[in-house]
């Protein structure tokens, strides 16, 4: 009896909030609701004793993907009317689809039958001994490996597209380097001058100022050091002294 | 071997480890708190603290009103006004001093030729409304009768460096 | 009698019921006494006292501060949200809270012994992310919502590599259940053989409950308090009860996974006197004077730092470590769905 329940309350909330998500004005709320959404989902996902997809789908698509949605939900100025201004011209394609999916959801329910063939199946697999983790395992890596593999590389294509479209090397950039600030000496870039009475730093010659800090910079004429430019002052040091 | 150096030093985490060994040797170490309204730290002589108005032994005040304390005051908290009095000795009639403006300078003390107004070792006198604050002359007579064995004391101890 | 009475369906609420307040109660006074912990601990670093006028030691400072949170008012911005102003807290303690469900004190000894604790652990902490993100939004002002930014992206960061370090303890262990996995490390705990994910793990914790070094979510220096800058009263007390229920998970979890839960040190006679859920204490409290620690030493990183760190050391990181412990296990034949010990 509480399994019962427990679905028609799942069910009910489940549907409730997805026809929240597409007709709740603000954004941010219908990006709430489709996580509450989810989180039903997974309540069902429970009751059917698949525990591993519902934690699996909190913890992927509540959790992370849904968590990038709302970053962009809230950073972006979504107004009304812009958002409005399409549903007239999209209205009959949206009813034509609608009208399909209706359609065909009646039809599999008049047809909706059991092959009694698998309800056997299924009462002496052996699937039935082991926990649904193992058994979504023993499938997934030895009768599906090869689609499982095609799915990885088709999400690394995916990201590394991501990265391609958004890899902006901007020649101004000033990146830190920081092995390159870790392997710095004091004797590269620190000079200690005794200066003479009534005279000043540039009488005796001068600071050497390193030439590179350790930003580096790509382009020519930006602000900054050149590259090419040495930011070890030892060898002009050593110069100076060879003339003096 | 500079840079095998530096690449062990940032993997075995040498330098965080250092700073978290220094700050535990402290958490060992004794404290320097004080508690502070059991225990209290020891003061100069030259502390300034609250105000007071000091009288002689016969029990006149000290005050002769030369407003010396009143034109010094940078924060102009000090409001003085005096007439004669019945034995034709010229005395104040009213003595205030802000104690919300005052900034502890102690120009006032330095000022006064008679030793009259001073601030003493009181630094625990806060209120609970500003209007208390608002010191009269009343009150710093009574604050110098209250704190006079203590200021005299200061007084004589500070006097060889003056 | 009981017996049969918990059979029953109300009985078995009942002892449910029982079960939580067993395990909350319990944590939230460890919660109320950590506050007190950490300015003792933190004051003795600095060479000072901390509180010690509320009761012998000051003992009784968490209530004063809690009676001094819940009189103070309630103030709600203007154009916030009203309603997700006020489910954003609830929704980061109740989260906070509801992860102990999964965690074993002893033997058996937990409130839900599911299968897959430890995925559980990781999709309630994926759903922290929105009491931060919703109080952020909700309170409309720039820098709750840089804050939230700020934390949400961390958290999400150091998510991955938190992940992937279980991945690993997964694969010695052979099983997602948190009492399988303190039962495999009765021959060694995990922190030996796994050092490096252990080091990696705690940091990732600390990124993960957004605490010095790494609290950029709060930067008091830049963004006043970040998330919860407009928050006051109560709803303010939740973020933080929540924030100290965190770190005692966090270091609940740590002792689960790496320092063999409730397992006493050695399995001989003075170590086995002490009960079982003491050896869990000594091992949480541990692992939170560490995170305390940490805060007194270490000075704030920055953002891109944090963010360097968390995927371009971290994550590749514990991605070898994961490739390292398979081919370990598959060479030498050991761990394969029976576990290492």
């Amino acid at each position: 009896m509480t399994p019962i329940i427990l679905f028609y309350i799942f069910a009910i909330i489940l549907l409730l909030s997805a026809i929240m998500v597409v007709s709740v004005r603000n954004s941010v709320h219908a990006a709430l609701f489709l996580i509450l959404a989810f989180c039903n989902a997974a309540g069902l996902f429970m009751l059917a004793g698949a525990e591993f997809l519902a934690v699996l789908l909190v913890a992927i698509y509540a959790g992370a993907v849904m968590v990038l949605f709302m970053f962009i939900v809230m950073t972006m100025q979504t107004e009304l009317v812009q958002l409005k201004e399409g549903v007239q011209r999209y209205m009959p394609v949206g009813c034509v689809i609608a009208f399909i999916l209706i359609i065909e959801f009646i039809l599999i329910a008049i047809h909706w039958k059991v092959d009694p063939k698998i309800i056997n199946q299924f009462s002496n697999s052996p699937l039935q001994h082991i926990s649904n983790t193992k058994a979504l395992g023993n499938i997934l890596y030895t009768h599906y490996v090869l689609l499982f593999q095609i799915c990885g590389l088709i999400l690394l294509v995916a990201m590394i597209g991501a990265i391609v479209l958004t890899l902006h090397k901007n020649p101004n950039n000033r990146r830190q380097n920081i092995a390159k600030q870790h392997r710095r000496e004091p004797n590269q870039s620190l000079e200690v001058h005794d200066v003479p009475l009534n005279k000043s730093i540039k009488d005796i010659g001068g600071f050497i100022r390193p030439k590179e800090t350790y930003y580096g910079v790509t382009q020519e004429d930006s602000f900054g050091p050149k590259p090419g430019d040495k930011s070890d002052i030892t060898e002009k040091r050593q110069q100076r002294e060879q003339i003096k | 071997m500079g840079f095998i150096d530096r690449i062990a030093r940032s993997f075995l985490l040498s330098e965080l480890l250092a700073g978290l060994g220094i700050t535990l040797s402290y958490f060992f170490k004794s404290k320097a708190t004080i508690n502070y309204p059991y225990e209290k730290s020891p003061l100069s002589p030259r502390f300034r603290g609250e105000h007071a108005l000091r009288r002689y032994a016969n029990g006149e005040e000290r005050c002769i009103a030369c407003k010396l304390c009143e034109s010094t005051c940078p924060a102009e908290a000090i409001t003085i006004e005096a007439e004669e009095r019945a034995d034709g000795s010229r005395r104040t009639t009213r003595y205030d001093i802000d104690m919300t403006k005052c900034i502890y300078c102690g120009l006032c003390q330095e000022a006064c030729p008679v030793d009259a107004i001073v601030q003493g070792p009181n630094y625990e006198f806060a209120t609970e409304t500003r209007e208390e604050l608002i010191y009269n002359k009343s009150k710093l007579l009574a604050n110098g009768d209250q704190w006079e064995s203590a200021l005299a004391l200061r007084i004589e101890q500070d006097a060889p460096y003056r | 009698m009981e017996h049969f009475f918990f059979h029953t369906l109300a009985g078995s609420i009942v002892l449910i019921v029982l079960k939580t307040l067993a395990l909350l109660v319990p944590v939230l006074v460890g919660i109320a006494y950590l506050t007190w912990l950490e300015r003792k601990v933190l004051a003795a670093i600095m060479l000072r006292k901390g509180p010690n006028v509320v009761g012998p030691f000051g003992l009784m400072q968490p209530f004063a501060d809690a009676v001094k949170m819940i009189f103070k008012e309630t103030v709600i911005p203007a154009k916030a949200n009203r309603v997700l102003f006020f489910i954003a807290p609830i929704l980061v303690f109740t989260l906070s809270l509801i992860a102990w469900a999964v965690i074993p004190v002893n033997n058996g000894w937990a409130v839900a012994n599911l299968n897959i604790g430890i995925l559980y652990l990781l999709a309630i902490s994926s759903l922290g992310v929105y009491g931060t993100l919703l109080a952020g939004w909700a309170s409309n002002s720039k820098y709750s919502l840089l804050g939230a930014m700020r934390a949400t992206a961390q958290m999400i960061s150091y998510e991955v590599s938190i992940g992937l370090i279980i991945v690993s303890i997964l694969l010695l262990v052979g099983s997602a259940n948190l009492n399988d996995i303190v039962l495999a490390q009765r021959r060694i705990w995990f922190f030996l053989p796994m050092f490096p994910m252990f080091i990696i793990f705690f940091i990732s914790c600390l990124a993960e409950t957004n605490r010095p070094p790494f609290d950029f979510a709060v930067g008091e220096s830049e963004l006043v308090a970040g998330f919860f800058v407009e928050y006051s009263s109560m709803a303010f007390g939740l973020f933080f009860l929540a924030e100290y229920g965190n770190m005692i998970l966090m270091s609940a979890i740590i002792s689960i996974l790496f320092l063999g839960g409730w397992l006493p040190p050695l399995d001989y006679v003075p170590f086995t006197w002490i009960p079982a859920p003491f050896w869990l204490i000594i091992k949480i409290l541990f692992c939170l004077f560490c995170f305390i620690w940490v805060r007194s030493a270490f000075p704030r990183y920055r953002y891109d730092q944090l963010m360097r760190l968390g995927w371009k050391i971290f994550l590749p990181f514990s991605l070898i470590w994961v490739v390292l412990t398979a081919g370990f296990l598959m060479s030498t034949g050991i761990g394969i769905y029976g576990g290492a010990g």
